[in-house]
């Protein structure tokens, strides 16, 4: 294990220190004094590889990241986990805007709220399937686009009935769980709402073991709450959108 | 069907039932179900489907099959085209939006073909490209203010740290065509041609098909709004990394790869399951301004470990010259700028017909304000849209730019006829199609050539035409507006351009 204090590091410094110290063969690294620096994990391709980090990130924290567990004792920025390809990102405190956006597998767990448009584009394929928790609410456009994956919103201490707006535009794959329920007319008219059936409970009680484990609470006694599933009505949302 | 749904065809397929020898070469060949054969295996037309890609034609060997435009006519109009009055049709039928590819058929002005170049006579020689070196090697990334040169040991060491860059052979680059719009064997061939040549292509924004691992060092792969097979390995895997923002047939809008044209390879490549549309939305959802695009430049430069060039592509807008100054300013280490001639392999023909400027007036205006403002050097100007011949090129390099990119005619060089239905996935030429029965029928082996071929031709003609301007190297061909002159242009499109009317 290696320890950086990232204390007065631009962020260029500080990624170049991380990289050099998995080339070093750290499989471990603690940095400290994490203030607003950009790009934490950026692009790196490693599935023995823990970053833990103290303090407060900059946007796009593990973009394009492949393998790597990072969990961050902070609030973080927009783009966590923007471009996720594996690994898992664990945030103890709140996260920005598009968190998870275009993610093609990995985890992202986000201990309170998070802002606008997160999960927008995700994807799956085959077994790749990502997953974002979310354990506070979520802004408007949540979900957008999706083609894949599984979005999960835990509405911890945030109203029951989500605030957000225009959630599931688009969206042509996947599925968003969300704990409470959402007004029919805050969701794009390419999603439907539905109960969620014995195969979602799964689902569900796999992915909330995960996050309880996480941030250290039983969070399959949720369960018993109501859960809706939001899902795409067709995979081909646009398909009839065109004179040909 | 009521008389009113129906509407007339736009092609009539003509066999001559003399020369023809019942063959169905043409009945296989046709992607389009336009031909059946019935069981005396005469050759029936339903000219209803036919799009005139000529593949039947090609493919007789009598030439007993001809297609025509339908010869039926309506009263004769100026202003009512008949496509405006067939698209008026449809519309009513489906309430849908008009679909097209290709790039603009319509008869904009065309500012290349008003534009002539000079040559030298008596005050100063011209050159002989087959005699005397001619360099048009180009090198694509951000350059240096200036360079610092130190002679010790009996050679000269560059003392600047220079910023990647990647060398071209050419100053072409075929342009950003996915995987998915195309086939396989098309990317393939492009790839190879790529090699071959020491150019680069680009993979558009599908996603690198594992096939085209062995062209690293001659592909561009694209990030665009949908990140479609963007993961650590594909950036790793490239020459250069293009952010793409616009399109020149479509911008402002994102694309939809229908999903019927998603099948299992396309989706392993795309990282989406098969058969689901594949949606790129019209603005990235990490870019709505200058320094977000700033943030993703660096975020790509971070992943990659600085060790390659990073472009940006945005579409010729109105006011290109102030967004291609902050893309400079964002660290970007080229720009393409794709003019409203370029092609797409789905539009809507309304975005495609009517958004956008020019190509030409776009490079004017971007090279001058990037010089006056004095960061010129820190990117390589890409023009892309409808550059159908080396005069051309020639001619956007004396505007500004560095690079040409060629989407359209590469994809005539291999067999493509513009017939302009690449979105409907039944492409005769194996281009745009995922089809088996078409992919097969382009070899990569044989259209690589053509492509190779292509690029010679184009490079040497280049070499000509500065030949005969008396410059014999690329560099000072660019921006060199003083060697063009202008026949018939308003004093305000010379003025954009810089160019002086022919005669002054
Ligand atoms: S669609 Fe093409 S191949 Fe088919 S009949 Fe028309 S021109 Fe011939
Ligand atoms: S690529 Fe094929 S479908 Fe598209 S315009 Fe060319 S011939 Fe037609």
């Amino acid at each position: 294990m290696i320890n950086i204090d990232a204390l007065n590091m631009d962020s260029r410094e500080l990624n170049k220190k991380i990289k050099e110290s998995i080339e070093d063969g750290h499989k471990e690294i603690n940095i400290i004094n994490v203030l607003g620096q950009r790009f934490i994990g950026n692009g790196i391709q490693n599935k023995e590889l823990k970053i833990t980090i103290n303090g407060t990130v900059g946007n796009d924290l593990g973009m394009f990241m492949d393998g790597v567990d990072i969990e961050l004792f902070g609030n973080a920025q927009d783009g966590v986990g923007n471009t996720l390809n594996s690994g898992t990102i664990c945030v103890h405190g709140r996260a920005g805007d598009v968190v998870g956006y275009a993610a093609r597998g990995g985890k992202i767990f986000i201990e309170k709220d998070v802002g606008y448009r997160v999960g927008i584009h995700m994807k799956e394929f085959k077994e790749n399937v990502p997953t974002v928790v979310i354990g506070g609410s979520a802004g408007s456009f949540l979900g957008e686009y999706m083609a894949g994956g599984i979005l999960v919103i835990l509405n911890l201490d945030s109203p029951k009935i989500m605030k957000a707006d225009a959630i599931g535009t688009g969206m042509h794959g996947g599925k968003i769980y969300i704990r409470g329920d959402v007004n029919a007319n805050n969701i794009g008219k390419e999603v439907v709402i539905l109960d969620i059936d014995d195969d979602d409970y799964k689902i569900l009680k796999k992915i909330l073991g995960d996050y309880g484990k996480k941030f250290n609470f039983n969070s399959e006694d949720l369960l018993k709450d109501n859960f809706i599933k939001l899902k795409a009505i067709s995979h081909r949302p646009y398909g009839n959108l065109y004179a040909y | 069907m009521s008389v009113l749904d129906k509407l007339l065809p736009e092609f009539f397929i003509k066999v001559d039932r003399d020369l023809c020898i019942k063959c169905g070469q043409c009945v296989n060949n046709c992607g389009f179900s336009a031909l059946l054969q019935d069981k005396d295996k005469n050759v029936k037309p339903i000219h209803e489907k036919c799009v005139a890609c000529q593949r039947c034609m090609f493919v007789c060997p009598t030439k007993a099959i001809q297609i025509t435009k339908f010869p039926g006519t309506q009263k004769h109009n100026d202003y009512w085209d008949p496509e405006y009055i067939n698209n008026i049709k449809k519309q009513a039928n489906t309430g849908g939006i008009l679909l097209t590819a290709a790039g603009t058929d319509k008869l904009h002005p065309i500012i290349f073909d008003r534009l002539f170049l000079d040559a030298c006579q008596v005050t100063n020689p011209s050159i002989d490209p087959l005699r005397e070196p001619m360099e048009i090697i180009s090198y694509l990334g951000e350059k240096p203010i200036d360079i610092a040169i130190e002679f010790k040991d009996n050679s000269y060491i560059l003392k600047n740290k220079l910023k990647p860059n990647i060398k071209l052979s050419s100053p072409i680059i075929f342009a950003a065509m996915s995987y998915g719009a195309i086939s396989l064997n098309a990317h393939k061939s492009l790839a190879r041609a790529a090699k071959e040549s020491g150019i680069l292509m680009n993979t558009g924004e599908g996603g690198l098909h594992k096939d085209l691992y062995e062209y690293a060092d001659n592909i561009i792969v694209q990030v665009a709004s949908g990140r479609f097979g963007v993961d650590p390995d594909y950036l790793k895997r490239a020459a250069a990394i293009e952010i793409k923002v616009g399109q020149g047939a479509k911008p402002g809008i994102g694309g939809h790869l229908p999903g019927y044209k998603v099948d299992d390879e396309v989706s392993s490549t795309r990282m989406i399951p098969k058969g689901t549309d594949a949606l790129s939305p019209a603005p990235h959802h990490d870019i709505y301004s200058i320094e977000d695009l700033a943030q993703l430049i660096a975020s790509l430069k971070e992943a990659t470990d600085y060790s390659k060039p990073v472009g940006v592509k945005i579409a010729a807008v109105h006011n290109v010259a102030a967004i291609a100054s902050g893309v400079a300013r964002a660290d970007a280490d080229y720009i393409v700028i794709d003019g409203f001639r370029g092609g797409t392999g789905a539009a809507p023909t309304m975005i495609r017909d009517h958004i956008g400027i020019p190509i030409e007036l776009a490079i004017a205006a971007v090279d001058d304000r990037l010089r006056k403002e004095k960061i010129r050097n820190k990117v390589s100007i890409v023009a892309a849209g409808g550059i159908r011949h080396a005069a051309d090129m020639a001619k956007i390099l004396a505007l500004g730019a560095d690079f040409v990119t060629i989407g359209t005619a590469s994809l005539i060089a291999m067999g493509c006829t513009l017939c302009q239905k690449c979105y409907t996935g039944n492409c005769s030429w194996g281009i745009a199609t995922q089809r088996p029965d078409l992919v097969d029928r382009l070899n990569p082996d044989e259209v690589s050539k053509k492509l190779v071929n292509l690029i010679r031709g184009w490079s040497l003609e280049l070499k000509e035409i500065m030949g005969a301007l008396g410059i014999n190297a690329i560099e000072s061909l660019i921006g060199n507006r003083e060697r063009l002159r202008a026949l018939e242009l308003s004093k305000e499109t010379l003025d954009v351009l810089g160019v002086k009317p022919a005669g002054r």
